[in-house]
Protein backbone atom coordinates (compact mmCIF):
# COMPACT_ATOMS: atom_id res chain seq x y z
CA UNK A 1 0.00 0.00 0.00
CA UNK A 2 1.79 3.16 -0.81
CA UNK A 3 0.74 6.59 1.23
CA UNK A 4 2.49 8.84 -1.15
CA UNK A 5 1.88 9.64 -5.33
CA UNK A 6 5.90 8.57 -5.94
CA UNK A 7 6.04 11.71 -8.03
CA UNK A 8 5.28 13.52 -4.56
CA UNK A 9 7.66 11.26 -2.87
CA UNK A 10 10.16 12.68 -5.62
CA UNK A 11 9.73 15.97 -4.95
CA UNK A 12 9.39 16.10 -1.11
CA UNK A 13 12.74 13.65 -1.24
CA UNK A 14 14.48 15.98 -3.74
CA UNK A 15 13.66 19.30 -1.18
CA UNK A 16 14.56 17.75 1.94
CA UNK A 17 18.06 16.43 0.11
CA UNK A 18 18.39 20.18 -1.38
CA UNK A 19 17.86 21.77 2.13
CA UNK A 20 19.89 19.85 3.70
CA UNK A 21 22.90 20.52 1.61
CA UNK A 22 22.06 24.42 1.64
CA UNK A 23 22.04 24.49 5.48
CA UNK A 24 25.25 23.47 5.44
CA UNK A 25 26.56 25.62 2.61
CA UNK A 26 24.70 28.98 4.13
CA UNK A 27 26.71 29.68 7.41
CA UNK A 28 30.19 29.21 5.22
CA UNK A 29 28.85 31.84 3.04
CA UNK A 30 27.91 33.92 5.84
CA UNK A 31 30.98 33.87 7.93
CA UNK A 32 33.16 34.64 5.01
CA UNK A 33 30.47 37.15 3.81
CA UNK A 34 30.87 39.12 7.11
CA UNK A 35 34.76 38.33 7.29
CA UNK A 36 35.14 39.87 4.06
CA UNK A 37 32.90 42.99 4.15
CA UNK A 38 34.18 44.17 7.44
CA UNK A 39 37.87 43.21 7.47
CA UNK A 40 38.80 44.50 3.66
CA UNK A 41 38.72 47.78 4.53
CA UNK A 42 42.41 47.12 6.90
CA UNK A 43 43.72 45.04 4.50
CA UNK A 44 47.11 46.76 2.94
CA UNK A 45 50.02 46.11 1.85
CA UNK A 46 51.11 47.72 5.30
CA UNK A 47 48.50 45.88 7.08
CA UNK A 48 50.49 42.57 6.04
CA UNK A 49 54.03 43.95 6.40
CA UNK A 50 54.29 45.34 9.81
CA UNK A 51 54.73 45.20 13.37
CA UNK A 52 52.10 45.59 15.56
CA UNK A 53 52.05 48.88 17.20
CA UNK A 54 50.82 50.40 20.39
CA UNK A 55 49.70 46.80 22.18
CA UNK A 56 48.59 45.69 18.76
CA UNK A 57 46.10 48.30 18.65
CA UNK A 58 47.79 49.63 15.67
CA UNK A 59 49.90 48.71 13.20
CA UNK A 60 50.07 45.31 10.79
CA UNK A 61 50.40 41.42 11.94
CA UNK A 62 53.37 40.80 10.18
CA UNK A 63 55.08 38.50 12.45
CA UNK A 64 51.81 36.38 13.45
CA UNK A 65 51.96 35.74 9.40
CA UNK A 66 55.69 34.64 9.62
CA UNK A 67 55.35 32.91 12.81
CA UNK A 68 52.19 30.57 11.16
CA UNK A 69 54.29 30.03 7.97
CA UNK A 70 57.19 28.58 10.23
CA UNK A 71 54.67 26.54 12.13
CA UNK A 72 53.50 25.37 9.49
CA UNK A 73 56.63 24.61 7.64
CA UNK A 74 57.95 23.28 10.92
CA UNK A 75 55.02 20.91 11.00
CA UNK A 76 54.99 19.42 7.14
CA UNK A 77 59.28 19.18 7.79
CA UNK A 78 58.46 16.61 10.92
CA UNK A 79 54.66 15.02 9.72
CA UNK A 80 55.25 14.53 6.05
CA UNK A 81 57.92 12.00 5.93
CA UNK A 82 56.74 10.14 9.30
CA UNK A 83 53.50 9.83 8.23
CA UNK A 84 54.14 9.15 4.39
CA UNK A 85 56.67 6.28 5.99
CA UNK A 86 54.43 5.00 8.58
CA UNK A 87 51.64 4.33 5.63
CA UNK A 88 53.67 2.52 3.57
CA UNK A 89 54.72 0.30 6.34
CA UNK A 90 51.06 -0.20 7.38
CA UNK A 91 50.29 -0.67 4.04
CA UNK A 92 52.69 -2.47 2.14
CA UNK A 93 54.71 -4.00 4.72
CA UNK A 94 53.29 -4.92 7.63
CA UNK A 95 51.04 -8.32 8.18
CA UNK A 96 47.13 -8.11 9.05
CA UNK A 97 47.37 -9.40 12.75
CA UNK A 98 46.17 -8.19 16.10
CA UNK A 99 48.69 -6.11 16.82
CA UNK A 100 48.33 -3.85 13.47
CA UNK A 101 44.33 -3.66 14.15
CA UNK A 102 45.45 -2.26 17.23
CA UNK A 103 48.03 0.50 15.59
CA UNK A 104 44.96 1.21 13.06
CA UNK A 105 42.75 1.62 15.88
CA UNK A 106 44.74 3.98 17.76
CA UNK A 107 45.48 6.10 14.75
CA UNK A 108 41.76 6.71 14.47
CA UNK A 109 41.24 6.99 17.84
CA UNK A 110 44.13 10.11 18.07
CA UNK A 111 42.59 11.99 15.05
CA UNK A 112 39.55 12.59 17.34
CA UNK A 113 41.18 13.63 20.47
CA UNK A 114 40.74 17.21 21.15
CA UNK A 115 43.14 19.68 20.07
CA UNK A 116 43.37 21.17 23.71
CA UNK A 117 44.93 17.91 24.98
CA UNK A 118 48.00 18.07 21.93
CA UNK A 119 48.32 21.27 23.19
CA UNK A 120 48.96 19.93 26.88
CA UNK A 121 50.87 16.99 25.76
CA UNK A 122 53.26 18.87 24.00
CA UNK A 123 53.88 21.60 27.25
CA UNK A 124 54.15 18.07 28.98
CA UNK A 125 56.40 16.24 26.55
CA UNK A 126 58.49 19.19 24.51
CA UNK A 127 58.69 22.59 26.82
CA UNK A 128 59.22 20.90 29.68
CA UNK A 129 60.29 17.55 29.46
CA UNK A 130 62.66 17.71 26.43
CA UNK A 131 63.21 21.34 27.95
CA UNK A 132 62.77 23.04 24.50
CA UNK A 133 60.99 25.97 26.00
CA UNK A 134 57.67 28.04 24.02
CA UNK A 135 59.52 27.61 20.99
CA UNK A 136 58.46 27.37 16.86
CA UNK A 137 60.63 23.86 17.50
CA UNK A 138 58.38 22.97 20.04
CA UNK A 139 55.05 23.93 18.49
CA UNK A 140 55.91 22.92 14.88
CA UNK A 141 55.99 19.08 16.93
CA UNK A 142 52.99 19.32 18.72
CA UNK A 143 50.89 20.50 15.71
CA UNK A 144 53.20 17.63 13.65
CA UNK A 145 52.04 15.23 16.36
CA UNK A 146 48.07 16.14 15.77
CA UNK A 147 48.23 15.76 11.95
CA UNK A 148 50.18 12.92 11.95
CA UNK A 149 47.26 10.62 12.07
CA UNK A 150 45.30 12.52 9.62
CA UNK A 151 48.11 12.44 7.02
CA UNK A 152 48.64 8.31 7.78
CA UNK A 153 45.11 7.55 7.20
CA UNK A 154 44.79 9.66 3.94
CA UNK A 155 48.17 8.26 3.19
CA UNK A 156 46.94 4.76 3.65
CA UNK A 157 43.43 5.23 1.92
CA UNK A 158 45.72 6.63 -1.28
CA UNK A 159 48.42 3.79 -1.05
CA UNK A 160 45.10 0.79 -0.77
CA UNK A 161 43.21 2.78 -3.85
CA UNK A 162 46.01 1.47 -6.01
CA UNK A 163 45.15 -1.25 -8.01
CA UNK A 164 46.90 -4.33 -7.03
CA UNK A 165 47.49 -5.66 -10.26
CA UNK A 166 50.32 -2.71 -10.67
CA UNK A 167 51.94 -4.44 -7.49
CA UNK A 168 51.48 -8.29 -8.96
CA UNK A 169 53.01 -7.02 -12.52
CA UNK A 170 55.79 -5.57 -11.06
CA UNK A 171 56.83 -8.52 -8.67
CA UNK A 172 55.97 -10.91 -12.09
CA UNK A 173 58.96 -8.61 -13.39
CA UNK A 174 61.43 -9.13 -11.17
CA UNK A 175 61.24 -6.38 -8.88
CA UNK A 176 61.90 -6.27 -5.14
CA UNK A 177 59.22 -5.30 -2.63
CA UNK A 178 60.74 -1.53 -2.20
CA UNK A 179 61.14 -1.22 -5.99
CA UNK A 180 57.95 -2.31 -6.60
CA UNK A 181 56.78 0.17 -3.94
CA UNK A 182 58.50 3.16 -5.35
CA UNK A 183 57.92 2.62 -9.22
CA UNK A 184 54.42 0.66 -9.34
CA UNK A 185 52.53 2.35 -6.24
CA UNK A 186 54.23 5.33 -4.91
CA UNK A 187 53.82 7.48 -8.04
CA UNK A 188 50.29 6.56 -8.47
CA UNK A 189 49.14 7.27 -4.50
CA UNK A 190 51.09 10.52 -4.26
CA UNK A 191 47.89 12.78 -5.68
CA UNK A 192 46.01 11.49 -3.11
CA UNK A 193 48.57 11.34 0.02
CA UNK A 194 49.33 15.13 -1.24
CA UNK A 195 45.91 16.03 -0.78
CA UNK A 196 45.17 14.71 2.38
CA UNK A 197 48.70 16.36 3.96
CA UNK A 198 47.78 19.36 2.63
CA UNK A 199 44.39 19.57 4.01
CA UNK A 200 45.63 18.47 7.61
CA UNK A 201 48.15 21.30 7.09
CA UNK A 202 45.47 23.38 6.43
CA UNK A 203 44.02 22.36 9.90
CA UNK A 204 47.04 22.71 11.81
CA UNK A 205 47.58 26.11 10.36
CA UNK A 206 44.62 27.53 12.10
CA UNK A 207 44.46 25.31 15.31
CA UNK A 208 44.94 27.67 18.58
CA UNK A 209 45.29 25.19 20.94
CA UNK A 210 48.67 23.32 19.95
CA UNK A 211 50.09 26.55 20.46
CA UNK A 212 48.62 27.69 23.26
CA UNK A 213 51.72 26.49 25.64
CA UNK A 214 53.94 26.00 23.24
CA UNK A 215 55.28 28.55 21.16
CA UNK A 216 52.70 31.30 21.08
CA UNK A 217 53.94 34.95 22.10
CA UNK A 218 50.94 37.10 23.45
CA UNK A 219 52.76 40.15 21.89
CA UNK A 220 56.17 40.18 20.00
CA UNK A 221 56.79 42.60 17.84
CA UNK A 222 59.65 41.45 16.06
CA UNK A 223 60.67 38.18 13.55
CA UNK A 224 61.44 35.16 15.81
CA UNK A 225 65.68 34.93 15.52
CA UNK A 226 65.45 31.53 15.77
CA UNK A 227 64.11 27.88 15.98
CA UNK A 228 64.12 28.08 20.03
CA UNK A 229 62.83 31.06 19.94
CA UNK A 230 58.58 32.07 20.62
CA UNK A 231 56.23 33.63 17.77
CA UNK A 232 53.25 34.85 17.42
CA UNK A 233 50.62 33.44 14.88
CA UNK A 234 47.58 33.97 13.61
CA UNK A 235 45.04 32.37 15.47
CA UNK A 236 46.48 32.89 18.73
CA UNK A 237 46.57 36.57 17.82
CA UNK A 238 42.99 36.88 16.56
CA UNK A 239 42.22 35.07 19.53
CA UNK A 240 44.12 37.85 22.04
CA UNK A 241 42.97 41.17 19.95
CA UNK A 242 38.90 39.67 20.01
CA UNK A 243 39.11 38.98 23.84
CA UNK A 244 42.60 39.95 25.69
CA UNK A 245 43.09 43.22 24.37
CA UNK A 246 40.67 46.28 25.63
CA UNK A 247 39.71 48.88 22.89
CA UNK A 248 40.94 47.43 19.94
CA UNK A 249 38.91 48.18 16.44
CA UNK A 250 36.66 45.71 15.87
CA UNK A 251 38.06 45.74 11.47
CA UNK A 252 41.36 44.70 13.18
CA UNK A 253 40.02 41.82 14.30
CA UNK A 254 38.85 41.05 11.21
CA UNK A 255 41.32 41.90 9.14
CA UNK A 256 43.16 39.27 11.09
CA UNK A 257 40.46 37.00 10.69
CA UNK A 258 40.00 37.29 6.88
CA UNK A 259 44.05 36.55 6.29
CA UNK A 260 43.81 33.15 8.35
CA UNK A 261 40.90 32.49 6.40
CA UNK A 262 42.63 33.57 3.35
CA UNK A 263 45.87 31.70 4.17
CA UNK A 264 43.41 28.51 4.83
CA UNK A 265 41.24 28.91 1.61
CA UNK A 266 44.31 29.47 -0.54
CA UNK A 267 46.12 26.20 0.67
CA UNK A 268 42.80 24.86 0.35
CA UNK A 269 42.40 25.18 -2.83
CA UNK A 270 45.93 24.25 -3.73
CA UNK A 271 44.44 20.79 -2.75
CA UNK A 272 41.91 21.02 -5.01
CA UNK A 273 43.66 22.14 -7.78
CA UNK A 274 46.36 19.12 -7.25
CA UNK A 275 42.90 16.47 -7.08
CA UNK A 276 41.47 17.85 -10.12
CA UNK A 277 45.03 17.52 -12.20
CA UNK A 278 45.84 14.03 -11.25
CA UNK A 279 42.12 12.89 -11.85
CA UNK A 280 42.07 13.93 -15.54
CA UNK A 281 44.88 12.08 -15.85
CA UNK A 282 44.65 9.42 -14.12
CA UNK A 283 42.90 6.27 -15.90
CA UNK A 284 42.29 3.19 -14.40
CA UNK B 1 66.38 -36.42 -33.14
CA UNK B 2 67.00 -33.37 -30.71
CA UNK B 3 66.87 -34.56 -27.02
CA UNK B 4 64.54 -32.77 -24.93
CA UNK B 5 65.01 -31.76 -21.69
CA UNK B 6 62.64 -30.93 -19.05
CA UNK B 7 62.45 -27.41 -18.06
CA UNK B 8 60.12 -27.94 -15.21
CA UNK B 9 59.46 -30.42 -13.09
CA UNK B 10 56.61 -30.90 -10.61
CA UNK B 11 56.97 -33.53 -7.83
CA UNK B 12 53.73 -34.61 -5.66
CA UNK B 13 53.02 -30.75 -5.06
CA UNK B 14 50.17 -29.92 -3.25
CA UNK B 15 48.76 -25.96 -2.27
CA UNK B 16 46.32 -24.99 -0.33
CA UNK B 17 44.49 -21.88 0.81
CA UNK B 18 44.00 -21.44 4.95
CA UNK B 19 44.04 -25.72 4.92
CA UNK B 20 41.36 -25.49 1.80
CA UNK B 21 43.30 -27.59 -1.27
CA UNK B 22 43.58 -26.05 -4.77
CA UNK B 23 46.35 -28.28 -5.92
CA UNK B 24 46.58 -31.88 -4.77
CA UNK B 25 49.83 -34.20 -5.62
CA UNK B 26 50.12 -33.11 -9.01
CA UNK B 27 53.09 -34.74 -11.03
CA UNK B 28 54.09 -33.83 -14.27
CA UNK B 29 56.98 -32.21 -16.47
CA UNK B 30 57.07 -29.35 -18.90
CA UNK B 31 59.44 -29.60 -21.41
CA UNK B 32 61.73 -27.11 -22.89
CA UNK B 33 60.83 -24.85 -26.02
CA UNK B 34 56.94 -26.25 -25.92
CA UNK B 35 53.54 -25.02 -25.33
CA UNK B 36 51.59 -27.03 -22.99
CA UNK B 37 48.19 -25.58 -22.55
CA UNK B 38 46.32 -26.03 -19.14
CA UNK B 39 42.71 -26.39 -19.35
CA UNK B 40 39.72 -27.36 -16.99
CA UNK B 41 36.67 -25.42 -15.07
CA UNK B 42 36.69 -22.81 -12.94
CA UNK B 43 38.80 -23.96 -9.25
CA UNK B 44 40.31 -26.95 -10.79
CA UNK B 45 43.94 -25.11 -9.91
CA UNK B 46 45.17 -24.10 -13.06
CA UNK B 47 45.71 -20.53 -11.88
CA UNK B 48 47.34 -21.54 -8.68
CA UNK B 49 49.92 -23.56 -10.34
CA UNK B 50 51.39 -20.86 -13.25
CA UNK B 51 50.92 -18.39 -9.71
CA UNK B 52 53.15 -21.09 -8.19
CA UNK B 53 55.32 -20.69 -11.19
CA UNK B 54 56.70 -17.54 -10.43
CA UNK B 55 56.23 -17.16 -6.83
CA UNK B 56 53.39 -14.78 -6.81
CA UNK B 57 51.39 -17.25 -4.96
CA UNK B 58 53.71 -16.00 -2.04
CA UNK B 59 51.96 -12.28 -1.92
CA UNK B 60 48.96 -14.77 -0.51
CA UNK B 61 49.21 -15.01 3.45
CA UNK B 62 46.89 -18.16 3.60
CA UNK B 63 49.22 -19.91 0.55
CA UNK B 64 50.71 -23.00 1.52
CA UNK B 65 52.65 -25.61 -0.22
CA UNK B 66 53.90 -29.21 -0.03
CA UNK B 67 56.25 -31.09 -2.67
CA UNK B 68 58.62 -29.99 -4.90
CA UNK B 69 58.74 -27.36 -8.18
CA UNK B 70 62.07 -27.83 -10.13
CA UNK B 71 62.88 -25.05 -13.05
CA UNK B 72 65.80 -26.26 -14.65
CA UNK B 73 66.43 -29.15 -12.13
CA UNK B 74 66.23 -26.63 -9.28
CA UNK B 75 64.09 -26.14 -6.18
CA UNK B 76 62.06 -22.96 -6.38
CA UNK B 77 61.85 -22.22 -3.38
CA UNK B 78 65.09 -23.54 -1.92
CA UNK B 79 67.74 -22.97 -4.72
CA UNK B 80 66.19 -20.12 -6.58
CA UNK B 81 66.64 -16.31 -6.01
CA UNK B 82 63.00 -15.30 -5.89
CA UNK B 83 63.62 -12.07 -8.20
CA UNK B 84 66.48 -13.87 -10.17
CA UNK B 85 63.48 -16.56 -10.57
CA UNK B 86 60.35 -14.02 -11.18
CA UNK B 87 63.14 -12.56 -14.23
CA UNK B 88 63.64 -15.67 -15.82
CA UNK B 89 59.74 -16.87 -15.52
CA UNK B 90 57.68 -14.35 -16.89
CA UNK B 91 53.80 -13.96 -16.85
CA UNK B 92 51.13 -12.38 -18.56
CA UNK B 93 47.78 -11.80 -16.53
CA UNK B 94 44.12 -12.18 -17.93
CA UNK B 95 43.29 -8.62 -18.50
CA UNK B 96 45.52 -6.48 -19.81
CA UNK B 97 47.59 -4.88 -17.43
CA UNK B 98 49.40 -2.44 -18.72
CA UNK B 99 51.38 0.31 -15.83
CA UNK B 100 49.47 4.16 -16.37
CA UNK B 101 53.04 5.31 -17.63
CA UNK B 102 53.94 5.50 -21.13
CA UNK B 103 54.73 2.56 -23.77
CA UNK B 104 58.02 3.12 -23.10
CA UNK B 105 58.43 3.21 -19.46
CA UNK B 106 56.37 0.34 -19.46
CA UNK B 107 58.54 -1.75 -21.43
CA UNK B 108 62.01 -0.60 -19.84
CA UNK B 109 59.70 -0.93 -16.40
CA UNK B 110 61.90 -4.69 -16.07
CA UNK B 111 64.79 -3.78 -17.58
CA UNK B 112 65.40 -0.78 -15.49
CA UNK B 113 64.38 -2.71 -12.26
CA UNK B 114 67.40 -4.86 -12.62
CA UNK B 115 69.94 -2.09 -13.02
CA UNK B 116 69.92 -1.38 -16.92
CA UNK B 117 69.68 2.32 -17.29
CA UNK B 118 71.34 3.21 -20.52
CA UNK B 119 68.89 5.34 -22.74
CA UNK B 120 70.47 4.12 -25.77
CA UNK B 121 70.14 -0.01 -24.46
CA UNK B 122 66.57 0.74 -23.42
CA UNK B 123 65.44 1.74 -26.49
CA UNK B 124 67.04 -1.21 -28.37
CA UNK B 125 64.96 -3.38 -25.48
CA UNK B 126 62.33 -1.66 -26.41
CA UNK B 127 62.04 -1.60 -30.01
CA UNK B 128 63.31 -5.48 -30.00
CA UNK B 129 60.69 -6.36 -27.70
CA UNK B 130 58.08 -4.46 -29.46
CA UNK B 131 58.79 -5.95 -32.64
CA UNK B 132 58.64 -9.71 -30.95
CA UNK B 133 55.00 -9.07 -30.01
CA UNK B 134 54.39 -7.86 -33.40
CA UNK B 135 52.82 -4.42 -31.51
CA UNK B 136 55.93 -2.33 -32.93
CA UNK B 137 54.28 -0.64 -36.32
CA UNK B 138 51.32 0.17 -34.29
CA UNK B 139 53.30 2.11 -31.54
CA UNK B 140 56.62 3.07 -32.59
CA UNK B 141 55.24 6.72 -33.48
CA UNK B 142 53.73 6.84 -29.88
CA UNK B 143 56.40 5.50 -27.57
CA UNK B 144 55.91 8.67 -25.18
CA UNK B 145 52.26 8.06 -24.67
CA UNK B 146 50.15 6.62 -22.18
CA UNK B 147 49.84 2.86 -22.50
CA UNK B 148 46.49 3.19 -21.51
CA UNK B 149 45.36 4.68 -24.70
CA UNK B 150 46.01 1.60 -26.70
CA UNK B 151 43.20 -0.95 -27.64
CA UNK B 152 42.64 -3.96 -25.37
CA UNK B 153 44.44 -6.28 -28.02
CA UNK B 154 47.13 -3.71 -27.83
CA UNK B 155 47.64 -3.41 -24.43
CA UNK B 156 47.67 -6.97 -23.88
CA UNK B 157 50.54 -7.71 -26.92
CA UNK B 158 52.32 -4.65 -24.84
CA UNK B 159 52.45 -6.84 -21.94
CA UNK B 160 53.78 -9.87 -23.53
CA UNK B 161 56.48 -7.40 -25.09
CA UNK B 162 56.70 -6.31 -21.71
CA UNK B 163 57.81 -9.61 -20.44
CA UNK B 164 59.82 -10.29 -23.13
CA UNK B 165 61.83 -7.34 -22.16
CA UNK B 166 63.70 -9.27 -19.54
CA UNK B 167 64.55 -12.10 -22.07
CA UNK B 168 62.53 -15.05 -19.63
CA UNK B 169 63.08 -18.31 -20.07
CA UNK B 170 59.81 -19.31 -19.26
CA UNK B 171 56.01 -17.33 -20.14
CA UNK B 172 53.18 -18.18 -17.97
CA UNK B 173 50.18 -16.72 -20.20
CA UNK B 174 46.92 -17.04 -17.62
CA UNK B 175 44.14 -16.87 -19.85
CA UNK B 176 45.14 -14.11 -21.68
CA UNK B 177 43.28 -13.80 -24.56
CA UNK B 178 39.87 -14.10 -22.19
CA UNK B 179 39.00 -10.74 -23.19
CA UNK B 180 40.00 -9.79 -26.49
CA UNK B 181 37.95 -9.84 -29.87
CA UNK B 182 39.05 -13.08 -32.43
CA UNK B 183 41.38 -10.88 -34.12
CA UNK B 184 43.40 -9.74 -31.25
CA UNK B 185 43.77 -13.49 -30.18
CA UNK B 186 44.40 -14.76 -33.55
CA UNK B 187 47.69 -12.05 -33.32
CA UNK B 188 48.56 -13.04 -30.08
CA UNK B 189 48.44 -16.73 -31.21
CA UNK B 190 50.57 -16.19 -33.77
CA UNK B 191 52.66 -14.55 -31.50
CA UNK B 192 53.33 -17.73 -29.37
CA UNK B 193 53.85 -20.00 -32.12
CA UNK B 194 57.31 -17.59 -32.60
CA UNK B 195 58.09 -17.79 -28.65
CA UNK B 196 58.34 -21.59 -28.48
CA UNK B 197 61.33 -21.41 -30.88
CA UNK B 198 62.91 -19.18 -28.19
CA UNK B 199 61.13 -19.71 -24.96
CA UNK B 200 58.88 -22.61 -22.94
CA UNK B 201 55.37 -21.23 -22.96
CA UNK B 202 52.19 -22.86 -20.41
CA UNK B 203 49.15 -21.49 -21.25
CA UNK B 204 45.85 -21.48 -18.72
CA UNK B 205 42.67 -21.20 -20.61
CA UNK B 206 39.19 -21.30 -20.54
CA UNK B 207 39.16 -21.49 -24.46
CA UNK B 208 39.56 -25.95 -25.33
CA UNK B 209 39.80 -24.42 -28.92
CA UNK B 210 42.11 -22.39 -28.20
CA UNK B 211 44.40 -25.14 -25.84
CA UNK B 212 43.66 -27.09 -29.16
CA UNK B 213 45.12 -24.72 -31.92
CA UNK B 214 48.03 -23.51 -30.25
CA UNK B 215 49.63 -26.54 -27.46
CA UNK B 216 51.92 -29.11 -28.26
CA UNK B 217 50.41 -30.90 -24.84
CA UNK B 218 47.14 -30.56 -23.17
CA UNK B 219 47.27 -30.86 -19.30
CA UNK B 220 43.37 -31.24 -17.85
CA UNK B 221 43.27 -30.25 -14.48
CA UNK B 222 39.36 -30.90 -12.45
CA UNK B 223 39.32 -30.13 -8.74
CA UNK B 224 43.01 -29.49 -7.72
CA UNK B 225 43.85 -32.77 -9.71
CA UNK B 226 45.89 -33.28 -13.07
CA UNK B 227 43.51 -35.97 -14.83
CA UNK B 228 45.60 -36.30 -17.70
CA UNK B 229 48.26 -35.12 -19.79
CA UNK B 230 48.89 -35.83 -23.25
CA UNK B 231 50.02 -34.65 -26.70
CA UNK B 232 47.16 -32.01 -27.83
CA UNK B 233 45.74 -34.17 -30.43
CA UNK B 234 45.50 -37.37 -28.15
CA UNK B 235 43.63 -35.50 -25.53
CA UNK B 236 41.60 -33.95 -28.28
CA UNK B 237 40.71 -37.62 -29.81
CA UNK B 238 41.36 -40.46 -27.56
CA UNK B 239 41.58 -39.00 -23.76
CA UNK B 240 42.55 -41.89 -21.63
CA UNK B 241 40.23 -40.09 -18.86
CA UNK B 242 36.35 -40.56 -18.85
CA UNK B 243 36.42 -36.96 -17.93
CA UNK B 244 38.76 -35.47 -19.92
CA UNK B 245 36.40 -36.51 -22.45
CA UNK B 246 33.52 -34.95 -21.33
CA UNK B 247 35.44 -31.68 -20.60
CA UNK B 248 36.97 -31.28 -24.15
CA UNK B 249 33.64 -32.35 -25.68
CA UNK B 250 32.10 -30.10 -24.24
CA UNK B 251 29.48 -31.61 -21.99
CA UNK B 252 30.47 -30.36 -18.64
CA UNK B 253 33.02 -27.48 -16.71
Amino acid sequence: MRFLNPKVEEKIVFLSLFLSTLVIVAPVILVIGIIVSRGLSVISWQFLTTMPRMGMRAGGIFPAIVGTVYLVGGTLLFALPVGIFSAIYLSEYSKRNWLTRLIELAIVNLAGVPSVVYGLFGLGLFVVFLRLGASILAGSLTLAVMVLPVIITASREALQSVPKSFREVSYSLGATRWQTIRHAVLPHALPGILTGTVLSISRAAGETAPILFTVAAFYLPRLPNSIFDQAMALPYHLYVLSTQVPNVRIELQYGTALVLVGLIVITNLFAAVIRSYFRVRKQW
Amino acid sequence: MVTVTEKIKVKSFSVTFDGEPALKNVNFSVKEKEILGIIGPANSGKTTFLRTLNRLNDLNPRYQHSGELLIDGKDIYQKWDLFELRKKIGMVFALPTPLPISIFDNLAYGPRRHGIGNRRQLREIVERSLKSAFLWDEVKDRLNESAMKLSGGQQQRLCIARTIALEPEVILFDEPCSGLDPISTAKIEEAMQEFKKRYTLVLVTNNTKQAARVSDRVAFFLMGELVEIDQTQKIFTVPKDKRTEGYVSGRYG
